[in-house]
């Protein structure tokens, strides 16, 4: 059944990709060869997007790593109250995107929004933005969001790893005198190798097919500025009802997976030798 | 909160067998620290108290957005407008509340939302117990292909389901209905269900239902009878968190239902308070807050096994 959920949506959308499938525009089903695939290239949608979601997630990914690596180590030390700390991080994951973004939109809000009001009585530049107006500012808002949504998750799996570290090899570096940043880089980063690996490319792969948040917060805009392909693809899908286009750009989308996640194992494998 | 921490660096090391393993750790890093120089413990101090105010920047970070959308759904129409000036909320309201909950009508994408999650997750958990079940107990071939396969299927893009399943939906008519909904949903949960039961399971002595089908019972009697119930954390962790993911989606739903009275509730927000002239912050911050406290319980009461339920994937 997984086998049909799956490979069924794949091969139907490679073959709608080289099919007139554009149900405002019938005739319907007559073969299109790589017209659908010409258009990705020629419409000036594509590539813009495709530019926008690679820097989104090189962006998102990095942030949440080096924030969600910083918290599971603080996560990783015994201090009392640490189930209560844990629950408090754990509730930005767990919770629907639409409160992630709705609850940024407020913030970031000109009027009731705390952004512009902190802005203003610290004397900061920027308290009269209108975040979401702009393409850097609106970036800012969408990360922010993201960032807040996701960082927890990549703690939760990095910590994992930390925990399986067995804690004598800290004693013997200990020992041995090294310092805390040698210790965390010659041996927790590598150790930690595995559940980075996993976390980076999990974050990373459902960064590159963000959607909700940017329908919610910014539907793209101002103007095409924050489109990602995601976005793209429902549009095409479910606004242009062009289920040929739409299946080109979802093959593009796996096809990028693809390619993620094999340099990722590539990468780390190298590492390992 | 931290006194106890800064106490126990002060007291001096070998203080006595009946201490907790956090105290003999720091006793330790007490000591190596005390063989270089006595004046170095201000410095363990600070690093200390830093790293509690680490903690609570954290802490503050995840919760005081939270606080932020509370105070604003308390707020009037006529408080919104005039934009903010303090980080208390001043004079309350709960109209906003009542509105959304009666004149915008949202209980009945509750409703929706609870039994769309509610069908999912319980479909979830029988069909991944019995794959996971099979997975964990079978030699068959090609294992290893089926549960890459199920790697896979975690790892794959949603949005490249959406418009072969709209298709198809659009010919079966199951566009804007339940099971269509539920269907789609279990895109989210059964990677993730399937992976964990056949983990789980696996820890499970094959003794143990040997006997039980020895003594004559069939293969579904002994995983219903014996394997569950021994199971029953793993099954809590799978329920908990299959919930969660299809609670939270908004993709599927966004695309497949189409009159508001079947919309679910991370739907029917995106469509609250808005006008052309204003965003209603109030009245959306107030269904957020809503839909946001089942999920935060959760998270309180069950936090340990949906960390456990996370990471059981990350370390193997």
């Amino acid at each position: 059944m997984l086998l049909a959920i799956t490979a069924y949506p794949l091969f139907y959308n490679l073959w709608n990709s080289f099919h007139h499938v554009d149900y405002l525009a019938p005739p319907l089903g007559g073969f299109a060869g790589i017209s659908n695939y010409s258009k990705l290239f020629s419409d000036h949608q594509f590539v813009p997007a495709l530019r926008n979601t690679i820097g989104f997630t090189i962006v998102s990914v990095a942030v949440e790593a080096v924030i969600g690596l910083g918290l599971a180590l603080a996560l990783n030390k015994r201090f009392r109250g640490r189930g209560v700390v844990r629950a408090a991080v754990l509730i930005p994951w767990a919770v629907p995107t639409v409160v992630s973004a709705e609850l940024w939109k407020t913030m970031f809000d000109p009027q009731s929004g705390f952004v512009n009001y902190i802005l203003t009585e610290l004397h900061l530049p920027l308290g009269h933005t209108t975040w979401l107006a702009g393409t850097w500012t609106s970036w800012t808002a969408v990360l922010v969001a993201d960032a807040w949504r996701n960082t927890p998750f990549m703690a939760i799996m990095l910590l994992a790893g930390l925990q399986v570290i067995p804690a004598d090899i800290y004693e013997a570096a200990k020992i041995d005198g090294a310092s805390a940043w040698s210790t965390f880089r010659r041996l927790t980063l590598p150790l930690l190798k595995p559940a980075l690996m996993v976390a980076l490319i999990y974050r990373t792969l459902s960064s590159f097919m963000v959607f909700d948040v940017i329908y919610i917060m910014t539907r793209g805009g101002p103007g095409t500025s924050t489109n990602v392909l995601g976005y793209l693809n429902w549009q095409a899908f479910l606004t242009d009802f062009d289920f040929g286009y739409g299946g080109a750009v979802s093959v593009a989308l796996v096809v990028f997976a693809l390619i993620i996640a094999s340099v990722y194992v590539r990468v780390f494998r190298t590492q390992e030798v | 909160m931290n006194e106890p921490h800064r106490a126990m660096h002060t007291a001096r090391p070998h203080t006595g067998a009946a201490v907790s393993a956090g105290a003999v750790a720091a006793a330790r890093h007490t000591a190596s620290r005390s063989l270089a120089s006595r004046r170095l413990r201000p410095q363990v101090v600070a690093r200390k108290v830093g790293f509690f105010v680490l903690l609570a920047i954290f802490v503050l970070a995840s919760l005081f957005p939270f606080y932020w959308i509370v105070i604003t759904s308390l707020k009037t129409n006529a408080q919104l407008a005039q934009g903010t000036s303090s980080l208390l909320p001043g004079h309350i309201t709960w109209s906003n509340y009542s509105t959304d909950l009666t004149k915008e009508d949202f209980v009945r994408p509750l409703v929706n939302s609870a039994i769309v999650s509610l069908a999912a997750t319980v479909i979830t958990v029988v069909l991944a117990s019995l794959a996971g079940y099979a997975m964990s107990r079978t030699k068959i071939r090609g294992k290893p292909l089926i549960f890459g396969f199920v790697l896979i299927a975690a790892f794959f893009p949603i949005m490249a389901m959406v418009g072969p399943l709209f298709i198809v939906y659009r010919h079966i008519g199951l566009l804007n209905s339940y099971p269509g909904l539920t269907i789609a949903c279990l895109i989210y949960t059964m990677p993730l269900a399937t992976w964990l039961l056949t983990s789980y399971f696996s820890q499970i002595p094959v003794a143990l239902e040997e006997a039980a089908i020895v003594d004559g019972a069939t293969r579904l009697q002994a995983l219903r009878k014996i394997i569950m119930p021994v199971a029953l954390p793993g099954v809590f962790t799978v329920t908990i968190l299959s919930f969660i993911l299809v609670w939270n989606d908004f993709t599927f739903a966004l695309s497949f239902m189409e009159t508001p009275s079947k919309f679910t509730a991370p739907l029917a927000i995106v469509n609250l308070g808005q006008s052309q002239y204003q965003v209603f912050y109030n009245l959306i911050d107030a269904a957020v807050v809503i839909i946001s406290v089942p999920i935060a319980l959760i998270v309180i009461f069950a936090q340990r096994r949906i960390v456990s339920g996370l990471t059981a994937g990350a370390v193997k």
